[in-house]
This record gives structure tokens, sequence and C-alpha cells, in this order.
């Protein structure tokens, strides 16, 4: 790679990093230290989030190491709340197509926040595609590690009473629902999503609802798409 | 903590996000067009999977038993309120958790 095109690059990938950076440090500290109120350490945060990179799977994740999840239950569950990738990439294919080297780590790093930069941002003038977006996914992965090994660092050194830390993962997923009820286009599914899990969690109970969950919200999406639209009209036309 | 179930566990959750994220580029190469119900479920399954995880992440909440989930919902009640009044996904989760935090620490 070019070093002094690169520079270019960064420099003009930086400024557009800059609210993932401040989205990530604070959601990526709220990571580490729950990490570590779980008697995981820095090595594990950094571990995770180098090699998953995935922000609301690794909150999930601390859960399923905490309570020694098996390992197909956890390959699920990653399928499940992940497969919004799936579609990432399909909007990535025509612009990631000549990508050279960086491709695989391009892929590898398509979070939500970075797919949301890399999806709309064309290169400025003189700065090659290709290290561009990759100064942008380094970025973002970047501040993501330093959030994270920042809070299980704070978790260690500070010796908080972290009791109750576990909530900042329900209220993430809680606002995103919130956001997702008020937008005509996801309210069925969110409110389908929300439904069939409290009727498993009622029938399974808390330890073994998340697989009939899934089960039975893939076959209701799924009717939903077969026999109509669902109750917000979404679904059918698709 | 059993160190080789953890790391089994976080090699999987690496290997399925990798391929997860991989799998487009090497179905569709030449950009070929996507069979109409993975359209779908992908305009459907993200919304579905969040209403499950908040499911999930409640799940332990002994409804029947003190304090009766009372925590929880005050301060699902007041993430909510910052975010509707606010929209700022952070000030929200800090605000829910600090209060929770007290919650279970202090009051109840």
């Amino acid at each position: 790679m070019n070093r002094k095109t690169f520079v270019a690059a960064a420099r003009a990938a930086f400024p557009h990093t800059l609210p993932v950076m401040a989205g990530y440090l604070v959601l990526g500290f709220g990571f580490g230290l729950l990490l570590q109120s779980k008697g995981y350490g820095v090595g594990w945060a950094l571990l995770m989030s180098v090699f998953i990179f995935a922000g609301s799977m690794q909150y999930v994740a601390v859960d399923l190491l905490a309570t020694g999840a098996g390992l197909i239950s956890a390959a699920l569950m990653t399928l499940m709340i992940n497969a919004r990738h799936l579609f990432y990439g399909i909007g990535m294919l025509v612009r990631y197509r000549d990508m050279g080297k960086a491709k695989p780590y391009l892929i590898f790093g398509l979070t939500d926040e970075t797919y949301g930069l890399v999806s709309h941002l064309d290169p400025p003038e003189g700065v090659p595609a290709e290290q561009f977006y990759f100064a942008i996914t380094l970025m973002d992965q970047l501040w993501w590690i330093i959030g994270s090994v920042a809070g299980a660092l704070f978790g260690q050194v500070a010796a908080l009473p972290t009791e109750g830390v576990d909530f900042a993962m329900t209220a993430l997923f809680l606002v995103i629902v919130l956001d997702n009820l008020m937008k005509q286009e996801t309210r069925g599914s969110t409110l389908a999503g929300m439904a069939c899990s409290l009727l498993c969690l009622l029938i399974f109970g808390a330890d073994g609802f998340l697989i009939p969950s899934m089960l039975l919200i893939t076959a209701v999406l799924l009717a939903a798409r077969r026999f109509g639209r669902c109750a917000s009209g979404e679904g059918g036309s698709v | 903590m059993n160190v080789p179930h953890s790391l089994a566990l976080i090699a999987v959750i690496a290997a399925v996000t990798v391929a997860l994220r991989f799998l487009p580029f090497l179905l569709f190469p030449a950009g070929k067009p996507l069979p109409p119900v993975l359209m779908y479920m992908g305009k459907v399954l993200p919304g579905a999977t969040m209403g499950m995880l908040l499911v999930y992440c409640l799940r332990n909440t002994k409804i029947t038993q003190a304090p009766h989930g009372i925590p929880e919902l005050i301060a699902c009640a007041l993430t909510a309120c910052v975010y509707l009044w606010k929209r700022n996904v952070l000030a929200s989760i800090v605000t829910g958790t600090a209060v929770y935090m007290i919650l279970v620490q202090v009051v109840f």
C-alpha cells in the first residue's frame, strides 16, 4: 500500500468516523465493563473485539460466556443476530468488487456502523477507494477496541460495585426496538419477534426458550409473507 | 471460568459472524439477482431479532417474587422516556443503566 496516498486516505476518512467513534467508545466501554464484571479481563475484551467485531453480538456473547452456553446454541444465536450482515454484504457487492488486497478485511469489518459509512461515502478525488474504505474500517475497529479495552481496564482498576451493569444491554435493545416500533416498515416484524419470544418464554422458561423462539419467528415471518401482509401492512409484496 | 470452552465459544461466534459477512461475496460474485425469499427475510429478520433480544435480556425478571420486576420497569421506562425526549441512544442507555444500578444496589 502506497504510504503517501494512505495518509491522504486516513485524513479523508477520519472526520467521517467521528460519530462512530463516539458510539463505539461508549458502547465498547460498556461491553468491557460488563465483560470484566463476569470475571473476563482485558485480554478477553481485546480478543473478542479483534476477532468478532460485532457490537450487539459481543454484548450477547458476554452472557453466553458467563452462562457457559452450548456451542450450537451460540452458533444459532449468532446466526439470528448477525443475519442482517448478509444484506450489508449484498449492498456492497458492486462497490467492493475491485478492492484488491484489502478486500477480505473490508468484508470482515462490515459492522452496522461501518456499513452505514461506506455504503454512501465516495472517496475524495486523488484518494484510492481501496485505501479510503480500508482507513474507515480500520479506524472504526480501533475505536471499538479502545473502548472495550478501556472499559475492561476501568472495571478492573475501579473495582466498582457492578451489580446491574448488565442493564446496558437491555437498554441498548430497548432503544433499537423503540426506534423500530416508530417506523412503519419495521413495526410488524419487531412486534412479531417480541410476541413469539414472550410466548416461548412462558412455555419453555428462561433457559430454553431461545431456540424455539428463533424457529417460531422464522415460521411466522415466512407465513406472513405467504399469507399476505403483516398487521402493520408489510411483508406480502416482496 | 472454563477457558477452553470460552475460547471455543468466541471462535464459534467469530466464525459465524465472518461467514455471514463473506457469504454474499462468495454466492453472488457477479451481482446475480437474489432469491425473493432472501430479500424478504433481509427486510424482516433484523426487526424481529431485536424484539427477541429485548425479551432475552429481561428473561430472568421474576415478576412473582420481590421486587416484582419493579427496578426493570422503572429503568426501562426511564430509558424509553430519555430516548423519546432527546433521541440520543447513548444518553438514554447511560441514564437507564445508572438508575438501574442504583435501584438494585441501594434501593431494593
